[in-house]
């Protein structure tokens, strides 16, 4: 039983690769950054062999414990790591709950990112081969770290899963990830700061992780090469003991939650009346911006393509120096623009197989493109206004603000032409909707990183012109180029404008039931 | 394509007389010749079919006979490697506008917007097609009240179940006042009070002129409610005309399984049984 179903594991795995030759490619290119990280993690590992054993011990506690933690976390926030055999898909067979678990398990352990885990925690317990003993002890920990780390990335979930089976709290999760991950890039920046000013004290913090149930099990191996053999064996109860309490918590969760299985539970979100379809214009182009718009509000997908946004200021004011030189903030405005401009690339993608409704009603794929720029420019614009004004009076160089409005504006119109273009000709490979908006599909991220360097190349030829004009106004201080940079920014952003939303309307025109099968292949 | 372009977006009523009275003569479909592959199997083989205008049509046919393949072909989502596609007179895929005016389509197996409401995504329908505002926020309104959702037009559709689903989906086909209703599996899901309710509906249409495609799978249902029924397997059409000239006195659903057989005759494998 515990073979079939890690072979069912394996099998759906295939089974997803095989369904086109890109999504070979595109794992085979995945596979090899893993093990690009993974060559360097082990690299640094080996070479912590030659190094001090405290300092050995400080970067395997404490990276064994972060290991733990994020394999304990993450998918309880994503819902998409490995949920390739799914445990509810499970319920109707009479499978023993202990067999489920062993199963499960393995399965994890045999998964990309359980191998690359485990092979990093060999790793570990290899940087202490000087000291036989404690190697010994390593290899026989780095097996319990593992098996812990896995069973805590399905421990969060079952214990949650009646909680999670809910939209509502679908969706909540995913706004929490969000809100994780625009405050991310501060604390790296505070934080990498923050670890430059304790270095020192790094070694006592792991002394303390090394008495928590995240890092215990990692430290064992370390202080028994120093021969403390009482504070190893607390260690390793600690580690044990951990293990032993997740695999229980995650067999409770698991047995309550085969026992209520996953039902959708009706929500409150209500709309009386037309909501924006009241609002735009009764035409087929109005139509399409309030439909696009209210996704854009209700839809955790769309919300995901802005997490960057609020990131851009502090990102740039870091790299600036943070407070000697303010004038590479001036780039804020244009770079916000970039990416929002560029956000809707994957619409058709994201309407998923409900795009047969344009199909049916023959709506103009000029009316479909233009419709979906305008809900984007409803709130782009603005931003993009707001940004590059303050930018400007923060930093103080009113003289670059005409120049700076020509390239936000340019990069803005040009980036909302490619858009147009791009997403009625190519179907990527995005979450379905309802999904969570971080769930990756095999090869989905590959074919995104190409296009998106497809497109950035292409809107940056585009802009050359001004971007030219606005370089010449801070050069020279001199603002007529700045007030040319205007002009030609917006002049010619609108000319692509146009151009994007008639070529792109035409190929929905054209191609617009092709479109339709592609979406339901990979439904 | 461009000369209908502008007929579509002029209108205002989704074209109720897209056609004119001159062609009420000519069937509402007329198939010939229509084949569709998908990769090495073939789908639909060299289909024939006529559909005359006025009639309540039903096609019935085994799981993967190519009842969906077929009618999303008719309907313009879905392009045939060959074959002629005529909607009153009007070829599908030479004038995809009008033909999309003329039909209100109920497809199996496409999802929603369904981040939207009820309201909202009978309103969209509406207005894709050209529509008035005021004229698709009226209609809409009936819609949700014939069709049991009047207390589901504030919620979103994502949280319907998949009758009510199915029912929204109708609404969004109707809406504009199509000549010709499409529907794949309208009554799947659906309970039996709504069903009744959408057959009066559909009964209605039909007796004021229109035309209506229903593939089902319930045979009752279909030797009740249509009055012409084409049995399709295997991509082909293996009968049709009127019920009673296809069931040829015996019920719909044995004549079925005489047409498209694999029926057999035993108790089901020895190990199954209980004594």
């Amino acid at each position: 039983m515990v073979a079939t179903l890690v072979r069912l594991r394996f099998l759906l795995l295939f089974n997803t690769i095989k369904s086109s030759p890109w999504q070979i490619v595109a794992t085979i290119a995945g596979g090899l950054y893993g093990l690009g990280i993974l060559a360097v993690v082990v690299t640094v590992l080996i070479g912590l062999s030659f190094a001090p054993p405290e300092l050995a011990r400080t970067a395997i506690v404490l990276g064994g414990a972060a290991l733990i933690l994020g394999w304990t976390i993450l998918p309880a926030l994503t819902a998409g790591i490995d949920q390739t055999v799914d445990p509810a898909r499970l319920v109707t067979f009479p499978i023993p709950l202990d067999t489920l678990l062993v199963s499960l398990t393995i399965s994890g352990v045999l998964g990309v990112p359980g191998i690359v885990t485990s092979i990093a925690a060999l790793a570990a317990a290899a940087t202490w081969w000087q000291f036989p003993l404690a190697a010994a002890v390593a290899v026989l920990c780095s097996a319990i770290g593992v098996l812990t780390a896995v069973v805590g990335s399905r421990m969060l979930i079952a214990l949650g899963s009646r909680l999670n089976a809910g939209r509502r709290s679908r969706e909540a999760r995913s706004a929490v990830l969000i809100v994780l991950l625009v405050l991310i890039a501060p604390i790296v920046m505070f934080g990498g700061q923050f670890i430059r000013q304790v270095s020192a004290d790094l070694p006592r913090i792991a002394d303390i992780v090394a008495f928590t149930p995240f890092g215990a099990i990692w430290a064992v191996p370390a202080d028994v090469a120093a021969g403390n053999f009482g504070r190893a064996g607390i260690e390793f109860l600690i580690g044990v003991a951990t293990f032993g309490a997740f695999l229980a918590l995650w067999r409770f969760g698991l047995a309550r939650a085969l026992e209520t299985p996953k039902r959708s539970s009706p929500t409150s979100t209500s709309t009386r009346g037309l909501g924006l379809f009241g609002i735009f214009p009764g035409s087929a182009t109005g139509a399409v911006a309030a439909r696009a718009l209210t996704y854009w509000v209700r839809d955790p997908r769309y919300a995901q393509s802005l997490i960057s946004i609020p990131v851009i200021p502090i990102i740039v004011f870091f790299i600036a120096g943070a407070g000697d030189n303010l004038g590479p903030l001036n780039i804020i405005g244009p770079v916000v623009a970039l990416l929002l401009a560029l956000s809707i690339y994957t619409d058709v993608s994201y309407d998923n197989t409900a795009y047969a409704l344009h199909l049916q009603t023959g709506v103009s794929g000029r009316s479909d493109r233009l419709g979906r720029v305008i809900a984007l420019a409803a709130f782009s614009v603005p931003v993009c206004l707001v940004a590059t004004i303050a930018t400007v009076w923060v930093v103080d160089t009113w003289y670059l603000l005409p120049a700076l409005l020509g390239v936000t504006g340019g990069v803005l119109l040009t980036g909302f032409a490619i858009s147009s273009v791009i997403s009625g000709a190519v179907i990527f490979g995005v979450p379905a909707p309802g999904e969570s908006p971080f769930k990756s599909k095999p090869g989905g991220g590959f074919s995104l990183m190409v296009s998106m360097l497809v497109t950035w190349t292409a809107l940056i030829i585009l802009v050359l012109p001004t971007l030219g004009l606005a370089l010449m106004t801070w050069a020279t201080e001199n603002m007529a180029y700045g007030w040319a940079g205007l002009l030609v920014g917006l002049g010619l952003g609108a000319v692509l404008l146009v151009i994007g939303v008639r070529v792109g309307g035409d190929i929905l025109d054209k191609r617009g039931p092709e479109l339709l099968s592609q979406l339901q292949q990979q439904k | 394509m461009t000369d209908t372009n502008e007929t579509a977006h002029t209108r205002t009523d989704g074209g109720i007389d897209a056609g004119t009275d001159a062609q009420s003569d000519t069937p509402a479909f007329e198939i010939r010749g229509l084949t569709k592959r998908f990769n090495e199997k073939v789908a639909v083989e060299d289909l024939n079919l006529i559909v005359p205008s006025g009639s309540f049509y039903g096609l019935v046919g085994p799981n993967g006979a190519g009842k969906t393949t077929t009618l999303s072909m008719a309907t313009g989502l879905l392009r045939p490697d060959s074959g002629q596609i005529d909607i009153h007179g009007v070829d599908v895929w030479t004038n995809l506008i009008t033909a999309k005016s003329i039909i209100g389509n109920l497809s199996d197996g496409v999802r929603l917007f369904d981040r939207l409401t009820g309201m909202q995504l009978i309103t969209y329908a509406g207005l894709l097609s050209g529509m008035d505002r005021d004229v698709v926020v009226e209609r809409a309104g009936e819609l949700l009240a014939l069709l049991d959702l009047e207390g589901a037009g504030s919620t979103l559709v994502v949280d319907y179940s998949a009758g009510m689903h199915k029912k929204i989906a109708l609404a969004c086909a109707l809406v504009h006042a199509p000549r010709v209703l499409v529907l794949d599996e309208p009554f799947e899901s659906v309970d039996p009070v709504s069903a009744a309710n959408i057959r009066d509906i559909l009964e209605g249409f039909v007796s004021s002129g229109g035309t209506v495609i229903v593939s089902s799978h319930a045979m009752d249902l279909v030797q009740r409610m249509c009055d012409h029924v084409a049995v399709i397997a295997n991509g082909r059409v293996v009968a049709s005309g009127t019920v009673e000239e296809v069931r040829a006195g015996s019920t719909l659903e044995d004549r079925f399984v005489e047409l498209v057989g694999g029926r057999r005759h035993g108790e089901g494998p020895a190990w199954l049984r209980r004594s």
